[in-house]
């Protein structure tokens, strides 16, 4: 296929791709974040330790995030036809890597919160602040540089992610480059799509580490 | 004086068989750290809770504002018993009670006047009060200009200035102190401790000072309590705790503060140096001064040369010995080391063996 042939579908998987990245970024860093704080503050010793619910979270974090995308996707079925209504497909498909990115986000946030120096946090509670308080105005402001890496982290994980969009017919860069280039032997078309994602990492990181150093300029 | 009227007033913090006991790690055995302490605390007063590291003293100074739960006893802070309240009843006795600590807990995500009036937005001041408070409080500490400066760009003092500004922002009645000045350097340390002092005597803040250093309790607290393994071994007037020291570990750390008595070493120097008799009078408020010991000597047609020691000040007060070489006729000496003993205690060493 000519490049006047190939453009508009480009244009159309990057589309796929930014909905799928968007969402995604959105959702799992909202609920990763949620999930996150919850493992910190239930971590025994801590603000609303419960050895219980703790656990919980911790193995279910442990359980999802090991297992490689492309077999996850295969086993959320039940759960995203229950939610979606269908197993593929662009929606299905970004269901599922929300799913994943939360948890992979969730651990991400963890580990920044752990830290966090205690004895701020004790001096918030001697000046009667409650746990929601110290979430809003100690925790998340306090590590925002670290959370902020850790989102730009995340973003090249759901970039790469996306990729396998093709498998479940999402679409997407991936597809793209998979189709339009590798199986028709046009290395030139994978070769742009390689450059492409290269970039948009390189301009999201840039953007990530800009934002970092400014939370940090103190 | 301040500590007169610290005497005069009613308790503001009592311990009563207060427990705090943390359970083993793994098969570890339980940690007492705060064993059935009995103990009062009066409005107005600077008291100090001294003992070495890992002798429970923090831990007890959180139960006051309840950072730690009792697990045996209770503590009654301005009338309430804290083991009845719940997590959130407890918030507000905590906003009545400041804190400073010894790495400072700053947030530094805020500059100096955000972290200050962090307490303020607790309390839900509104703006236009918390901004005018602020303002005094970095007045009252000395920092009106680092108003806007993050607290990395501070010296070690200034930033525990600004706790202390922080910790007072709400008007509590108690400040708790943790080992406030261990973190920073000798100069820097008296000027914290000038400023809890003027808390202490300006806003009439009762202040309880946690410290493993026996010249912050030399210098500003009126009364001291010392502890040992979770247990309160001594309380008394600071005067009368260091001039006579019940327990073997606070004349530990008496002697720490004070490195007026001559050790074995030192002795055996002085002995090879000096013939003469020597002894190691104390001087304190009770024996008047060197003036004593002076007057005595020359009574006795007694020589003292002074070879070693020190006289300083405790809660305000002289404190100190000396290490005096003694020649004279050996009766003379006899009869004028009695003489001292009558006014003060004498520690004698003898003379060289020739």
């Amino acid at each position: 296929m000519s490049w006047d042939q190939l453009t508009p579908l480009l244009w159309e998987a990057a589309g796929q791709t930014a909905y799928m990245v968007l969402i995604t970024l959105l959702v799992g860093g909202f609920l990763g974040l949620a999930l996150g704080l919850g493992l910190y503050l239930t971590r025994p010793g801590n603000l609303l330790g419960n050895r219980f619910v703790f656990a919980v979270l911790n193995i279910a974090v442990n359980v999802v995030r090991p297992v490689p995308f492309i077999i996850f996707l295969v086993a959320l079925g039940p759960l995203t036809r229950a939610v979606i209504g269908s197993t593929i497909g662009i929606e299905a498909f970004t269901f599922a890597m929300c799913f994943m990115a939360t948890f992979v986000f969730a651990r991400l946030v963890e580990q920044n919160l752990v830290s966090i120096d205690p004895g701020v946090v004790e001096a918030a509670r001697a000046m009667g602040a409650s746990p929601f308080r110290i979430v809003r105005t100690v925790l998340v402001p306090e590590a925002l540089a670290p959370l902020i890496l850790g989102y730009t982290f995340l973003f090249v994980g759901v970039l790469d992610m996306s990729a396998i969009g093709g498998y479940l017919g999402a679409g997407g860069l991936g597809d793209f480059a998979i189709v339009q280039g590798y199986r028709q032997y046009d290395w030139a078309v994978t070769a742009v799509v390689v450059v492409v994602i290269v970039l948009i990492v390189q301009a999201v990181q840039w953007l990530g580490n800009g934002l970092a150093r400014r939370a940090l300029r103190r | 004086m301040s500590a007169a009227t610290g005497a005069a007033a009613g308790s503001i913090v009592r311990f009563e068989g207060a427990s705090k006991v943390f359970p083993g790690r793994g098969r570890g055995a339980e940690v007492r750290a705060v064993d059935e302490v009995t103990l009062d605390i009066r409005e107005g007063e600077i008291f100090g809770v001294i003992g070495q590291s890992g002798a429970g003293k923090s831990t007890l100074v959180r139960l006051i504002n309840a950072l730690e739960r009792t697990t045996g006893g209770d503590v009654v802070v301005d009338g309430v018993a804290l083991g009845a309240l719940n997590e959130a009843r407890l918030r507000p006795v905590r906003a009545g009670i400041g804190m400073v600590f010894q790495q400072f807990n700053l947030l530094a995500s805020r500059t100096v006047a955000g972290n200050v009036a962090y307490p303020l937005e607790v309390a839900g001041w509104p703006r236009a009060r918390r901004e005018a408070r602020v303002a005094e409080l970095l007045d009252f500490v000395g920092l009106v200009e680092k108003a806007g400066v993050h607290p990395s760009a501070l010296s070690g003092g200034q930033k525990q200035r600004v706790g202390i500004a922080r910790a007072l922002a709400t008007n509590p009645r108690i400040l708790l102190a943790d080992e406030a000045t261990s973190a920073l350097d000798p100069e820097t340390t008296r000027d914290v401790l000038d400023l809890l002092q003027r808390v202490n005597r300006e806003l009439g803040v009762t202040v309880v000072v946690i410290t493993h250093e026996m010249d912050v309790v030399r210098s500003i607290c009126h009364r001291v309590a010392v502890m040992d393994r979770g247990r309160v071994v001594e309380v008394g007037e600071a005067y009368q705790v260091f001039s006579a020291p019940a327990h073997d570990i606070t004349r530990r750390f008496v002697a720490t503060a004070l490195r007026d008595r001559p050790s074995p070493e030192v002795l055996e120097r002085l002995r090879a140096r000096h013939t003469g008799h020597i002894v190691t009078v104390g001087v304190d408020e009770v024996a008047g001064s060197s003036a004593v010991l002076t007057r005595t000597l020359r009574e006795h047609g007694v020589d003292g040369t002074v070879v070693f020691g020190g006289i300083t000040e405790v809660a305000e007060r002289p404190y100190g010995s000396l290490t005096v070489e003694l020649v004279g006729d050996p009766a003379a000496v006899e009869s004028a080391v009695a003489a001292l003993r009558d006014v003060t205690w004498v520690d004698d060493h003898g003379r060289a063996a020739v």
